[in-house]
């Protein structure tokens, strides 16, 4: 960097960063040999000395902040957030993987299994089925509460491969719901009350799931048909009931509402000075995803130009060998993220986001009111 | 819970449980860029216990205060995310089948 003696600068204008100042407090610079610049800096005053204001003002972010959806399916989707910090931006990716409240199966009971699966492995692989079944519409089933149709759902799975017959692939859709709750009876009430007309059974639900008005227009089921759970022999059987229960990622991953969310920081690919002809090609050539491209310019010249910034993965290619770094610059803007969530399928994406935010306003409120 | 003294209101240590890095790196931030906020930090004494400690060291303002005050400015954003996320969905999904027909055309 050129540098001249502290008399002869020229003076830095107040109320505003000097731009290599600015470049490192929103870019990453991605060097050959490592990046820098890689920290955020948060801290109000650190810019009083130059009269800029770090501050928060609330205002100031709601301006700045956008939203920019690139592409939404049923469950996944990629969208952009521009404007906020990585902070916050993580703390929305930790709760959508660990702390929204899913459905899946905890408990199984085994009647039967005489497949080459051992139980616990089998009730393991029933655990990770996700459950196509909206979480917000079921209670928490603590310790000491009783299994009923607010806070359970119960499957049942019976298959059998007949003697003399091919061997038999069981997969998720052989899971059927069982709204009246579970059809086990309860193994101690068997010997006390016989007499009883209706046999206690491992839930006790006060009405049928499939009455309650949220229920009644969706069944409830595994949300693929086809994942495999286990395979039978000729003769080989398996029943059992699986209990699906409300739980939380952090717990266990079969809990997680989403198959995984992700952020990236967005890639900025800048030309330092012209780069024509031949250097263009080779430029073009160096890049695995395509980056670059050509562009004629008059009298025959061609001159490279940055068309899909976006798919950059930073492999740092272009920049290796010769001079290229005085050429190329990547950078990665610090508070620009492209966010993708693809969810396992109970809840469509932007529901998931919009619960995940709904978590993290909970936390700073219960924070707010112990502190009060 | 709040670990502080009787006599110095500006510094404190608040003991938060059940909660990570999640809540707690979020509101160092919103701490951070207050400008009444001398120091703050946060850390987990054990990972095998859910709470974090955070620091909170203020300029002379009450520290429960500016704490409480980083927390009403953390649930400000994200209700703002949220009505601005909402709202990307809604055009995204009216633009859709606008989009749609102009391919096939
Ligand atoms: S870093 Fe890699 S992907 Fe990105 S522009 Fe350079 S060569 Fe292409």
């Amino acid at each position: 960097m050129h540098r001249s003696p502290a008399l002869d600068m020229p003076d830095v204008p107040k109320g505003q960063l000097p731009p290599h100042i600015e470049l490192q407090r929103t870019r990453v610079l991605c060097n050959f040999d490592a990046p820098t610049h890689t920290e955020n800096v948060q801290y109000s005053g650190a810019y009083s000395s130059m009269g800029v204001d770090n501050s928060l003002r609330m205002d100031q972010f709601c301006n700045n902040f956008r939203v920019e959806v690139i592409r939404l399916s049923e469950d996944d989707m990629e969208f952009d957030m521009i404007g906020i910090d990585p902070s916050i931006a993580n703390a929305f990716r930790r709760i959508l993987i660990a702390e929204l409240p899913t459905m899946a199966i905890e408990k199984v009971l085994i009647a039967n299994n005489t497949s080459i699966v051992q139980d616990e492995v089998l009730a393991h692989r029933l655990g990770l089925i996700p459950i196509n079944a909206d979480p917000r519409l079921f209670d928490d089933l603590s310790e000491n509460d009783t299994p009923n149709e607010k806070n359970t759902i119960v499957f049942n799975l019976h298959v059998r491969c007949e003697r003399g017959g091919p061997r038999l692939t069981v997969k998720s859709n052989e899971l059927k719901w069982l709204p009246h709750g579970s059809e086990f009876p309860l193994a101690t009430e068997n010997t006390t009350s016989s007499s009883t007309s209706k046999p206690k059974t491992y839930t006790s639900f006060s009405c049928s799931q499939d009455s309650l008005p949220e229920f009644s227009d969706k069944s409830i089921g595994p949300k693929h048909p086809d994942i495999i759970i286990a395979k039978l022999g000729p003769g080989q059987e398996i029943e059992l009931e699986a209990h699906a229960v409300k739980g939380m990622g952090k717990t266990h991953a079969k809990w997680s509402p989403v198959a995984t969310a992700w952020y990236r920081m967005l890639p900025e690919v800048v030309l330092l000075q012209e780069i024509e002809d031949e250097k263009a090609e080779e430029l073009v050539k160096k890049c695995p995803v395509n980056v670059f491209d050509i562009e004629d310019i008059a009298k025959g010249k061609k001159k490279a130009t940055v068309a899909r910034p976006r798919a950059c993965t930073l492999c740092r290619e272009c920049i290796r060998g010769d001079d290229w770094d005085k050429h190329v610059a990547i950078r990665r803007v610090k508070n620009h993220f492209i966010f993708t969530i693809e969810s396992t399928g109970a809840l469509p994406p932007e529901v998931l986001f919009n619960e995940a935010v709904k978590v993290l306003e909970d936390k700073c409120e219960r924070v707010i009111t112990e502190l009060s | 819970m709040e670990h502080g003294s009787f006599s110095d209101h500006s510094k404190s240590t608040f003991s938060l449980s059940d909660e990570d890095h999640t809540l707690a790196n979020s509101i160092r931030f919103t701490l951070n860029q207050d400008p009444r906020v001398a120091f703050c930090g946060y850390s987990i004494p054990h990972p095998s216990d859910a709470r974090v400690n955070i620091r909170v060291q203020t300029t002379g303002d009450s520290a429960r205060e500016v704490l409480k005050d980083a927390c009403q400015d953390l649930m400000l954003m994200c209700q703002h995310v949220r009505s601005t996320f909402d709202k990307a969905v809604v055009d995204y999904k009216m633009s859709k089948p606008v989009k749609d027909m102009s391919i096939e055309k």
